[in-house]
């Protein structure tokens, strides 16, 4: 039998889909072990339980100064300048991708131009950022928007230019106008598209959210991430990491369930 | 010190990582061991951009470095560290052997970590080159209830309790936002930023806008942040040719600088040009230094009482704000040894270790 043949049971399928985890998890064992062996006292690999204590402390224990839970005050300042963001970022490429995929005059004024602020490094912009809009929330919302808006802009012009020309001009034979063809029939099919766009944004927004954070802030993910790392606290580090990590993935599934249930054509059409 | 056996499992740990492709992980979990005490014959020592460190870039570019080691039969590799931060968190985790480092972070990051470490060299303390800076305001105690922009846990914090305390305020009376050393010269120039405290060269760039006023600096509190040459503990025991080469090294060129000679007067230059300003800039962040250039200068400084006092106000300090690592229970968690044998706190978890060991042999000619 050919091993492009070979499909895994449902049993098999989850025991390869855990084995990669369970490997990571015991490499981090062993080496934490090892190094805690050597001396007790050790902060780069803390051993589960102190992981665990980290995790009470940051999550269920009122802050001793500030009465806060960190970690959900945390979670919470940095949700608000991601969701700020990826919003304005949508909004932006929904009209501007689909006026540039749409129609050749806007095309030949904004996509060179697009093209190119898409090529500029957001973090190269940072200092201009903090210089002109302050250290405040506003810059690291704009970092973010900066960040993912070109390519979400980009995506979409070339997803509606891919449109079936003769979609365009049955439309105008029934004797739709410009503005109507936009509505009816570029607005359904580039929706769950942008979803997809979003998604794949993600990783990144979250990049410069953690980077605008570690320049200045008093809350946060990054923030927390790049004030303990001022004394290697990595029991702290290793479970933020962890918890982004697990937003990000909620967030990406949690886009593509509402893609298949708002758009469930768009599956089935592909 | 590993046996062949463990080295072997060693080995075929790091192989079953890898051959799964968890090269990533395994680099974390199994790469990095702790400097290990054993006679060797390579050292390597971190050090990043700040007056008082200038030295070691120099003696590294200028033969100096070499010459020492050549001297103890030893190889010395000095590497230089963009970001300070990075460079404590590689000496902890064991990479490096030597470190240049404030006592306050000594103490917080490679000592609460269980990693026991000497000062092999105490080459200078602030004196002036830290201080508290407010926009458009002249005294202190207008800093009440102003955001302070300013690198959490690090001496700049200490600096702004020290100063709250002489004015009989807390922390709590301002609000402190942690803000990356690379950013405080363009965050100073935003509007909403009304407060900070950093370290030259950012003070004095600060301080060209004719708006900022330093209110407070490390000039007040004399020999409270020092500047070290640290190194693993284990290490320099087992291999003192290391610390001789050290201080042979930073007593060479400190010797060499201080000088008013051409010579001397071209250090400082190359050295303020490395550190991104030119001679006068240099020459300004040397006086408000307090440089031990000569070794005796800091036996004294280092046999006399104030350091204990000193370490203690830090040690206080940081476990107030939970930095003596997470197990601590009091200050006293991290025992500090003084010259002489004394020692704050825990006798049994002695980490951090102040001696006058070798730059006294340097002052007796003993080297």
């Amino acid at each position: 039998m050919r091993l492009i043949n070979v499909r895994p049971d449902r049993g098999t399928a989850l025991f390869l889909a855990v084995l990669p985890f369970a490997l990571v998890v015991l490499a981090y064992i062993l080496g934490s072990a090892e190094r805690l062996a050597e001396n007790p006292d050790d902060k780069l690999l803390p051993s589960l339980p102190s992981l665990g204590n980290a995790i009470v402390k940051m999550a269920f224990t009122a802050d001793a100064r500030t009465g806060d839970y960190l970690l959900w005050t945390d979670t919470l300042a940095s949700m608000e300048r991601l969701l700020s963001a990826l919003a304005i970022a949508t909004l932006i490429a929904l009209v501007i991708g689909v006026l540039v995929g749409m129609l050749p005059v806007v095309r030949a004024l904004l996509a060179p131009f697009v093209g190119m602020v898409s090529m500029v490094p957001p973090l190269a912009l940072l200092p201009i950022l903090f210089i002109v809009m302050g250290l405040g929330e506003e810059s690291k919302i704009a970092l973010i928007t900066i960040g993912i808006t070109p390519y979400l802009v980009r995506d979409l012009a070339m997803r509606v230019e891919e449109l079936p020309r003769e979609q365009m001009i049955k439309a105008q034979t029934l004797g739709a106008s410009t503005w109507q063809m936009g509505l009816r029939v570029v607005l359904p099919q580039i929706l769950p598209r942008l979803m997809d766009g979003l998604r794949l944004s993600l990783g990144p927004a979250f990049l410069f959210l953690i980077a605008a954070e570690a320049i200045a802030s008093d809350s946060g993910l990054g923030y927390r991430i790049f004030l303990v790392r001022r004394y290697l606290a990595m029991d702290v580090i290793l479970p933020y990491v962890a918890w982004i990590t697990l937003i990000a993935v909620a967030m990406d599934f949690g886009l593509a369930r509402a893609r298949r249930a708002l758009f469930p054509w768009f599956g089935a059409a592909k | 010190m590993r046996t062949p056996v463990s080295s072997k499992l060693h080995r075929l740990k790091s192989a079953l990582a890898g051959a799964f492709g968890l090269a990533a992980v395994a680099g974390l979990a199994l790469g990095t061991g702790p400097a290990e005490a054993a006679p060797k014959k390579e050292f390597k020592v971190a050090w990043s951009i700040y007056v008082g460190w200038m030295p070691w870039g120099y003696a590294n570019d200028t033969g100096i470095v070499k010459k020492w080691a050549d001297k103890y039969g030893i190889k010395i590799d000095v590497v230089q560290f963009n970001d300070y931060v990075e460079s404590i968190n590689q000496y902890t985790a064991g990479a490096f052997d030597a470190l240049t480092v404030t006592n306050m972070d000594a103490l917080s990051v490679p000592a609460a970590g269980g990693v026991d470490t000497t000062a092999v060299i105490v080459g200078d303390f602030s004196n002036g080159n830290d201080a508290v800076i407010l926009k458009g305001k002249k005294d202190l105690a207008s800093i009440k209830g102003q955001k302070v922009n300013l690198v959490e846990f690090s001496v700049s914090h200490y600096l702004l309790a020290r100063a709250l305390e002489s004015i009989k305020l807390k922390e709590r009376d301002v609000k402190v936002v942690n803000t990356s050393d690379a950013d405080m010269v363009a965050a100073y120039k935003t509007k909403a930023v009304t407060a900070v405290v950093t370290w030259n060269p950012l003070v004095s760039e600060i301080l060209t806008d004719k708006n900022a006023h330093a209110v407070f600096d490390s000039s007040k509190i004399p020999g409270e942040i020092m500047d070290l040459l640290v190194a693993n503990t284990a290490v320099v025991k087992d291999n003192p040719d290391f610390a001789k080469a050290l201080v042979g090294i930073w007593y060479d060129t400190t010797t060499l600088f201080t000088a008013d000679t051409p010579e001397g007067k071209a250090a400082r230059e190359a050295m303020g040009k490395a550190s991104g300003t030119d001679l006068a800039g240099f020459d300004s962040q040397l006086a408000a230094t307090k440089l031990f250039a000569k070794a005796p200068d800091a036996v004294a400084f280092v046999r006399s009482p104030d350091v204990g006092t000193t370490m203690d106000r830090v040690r206080k300090f940081l476990f107030e704000k939970e930095l003596l690592g997470s197990g601590a229970k009091s200050a006293d968690a991290v025992g500090i040894e003084l010259p002489g044998g004394k020692v704050l706190g825990d006798a049994k978890n002695v980490k951090l270790r102040f001696t006058d060991t070798w730059m006294a042999m340097v002052a007796d000619g003993k080297l």
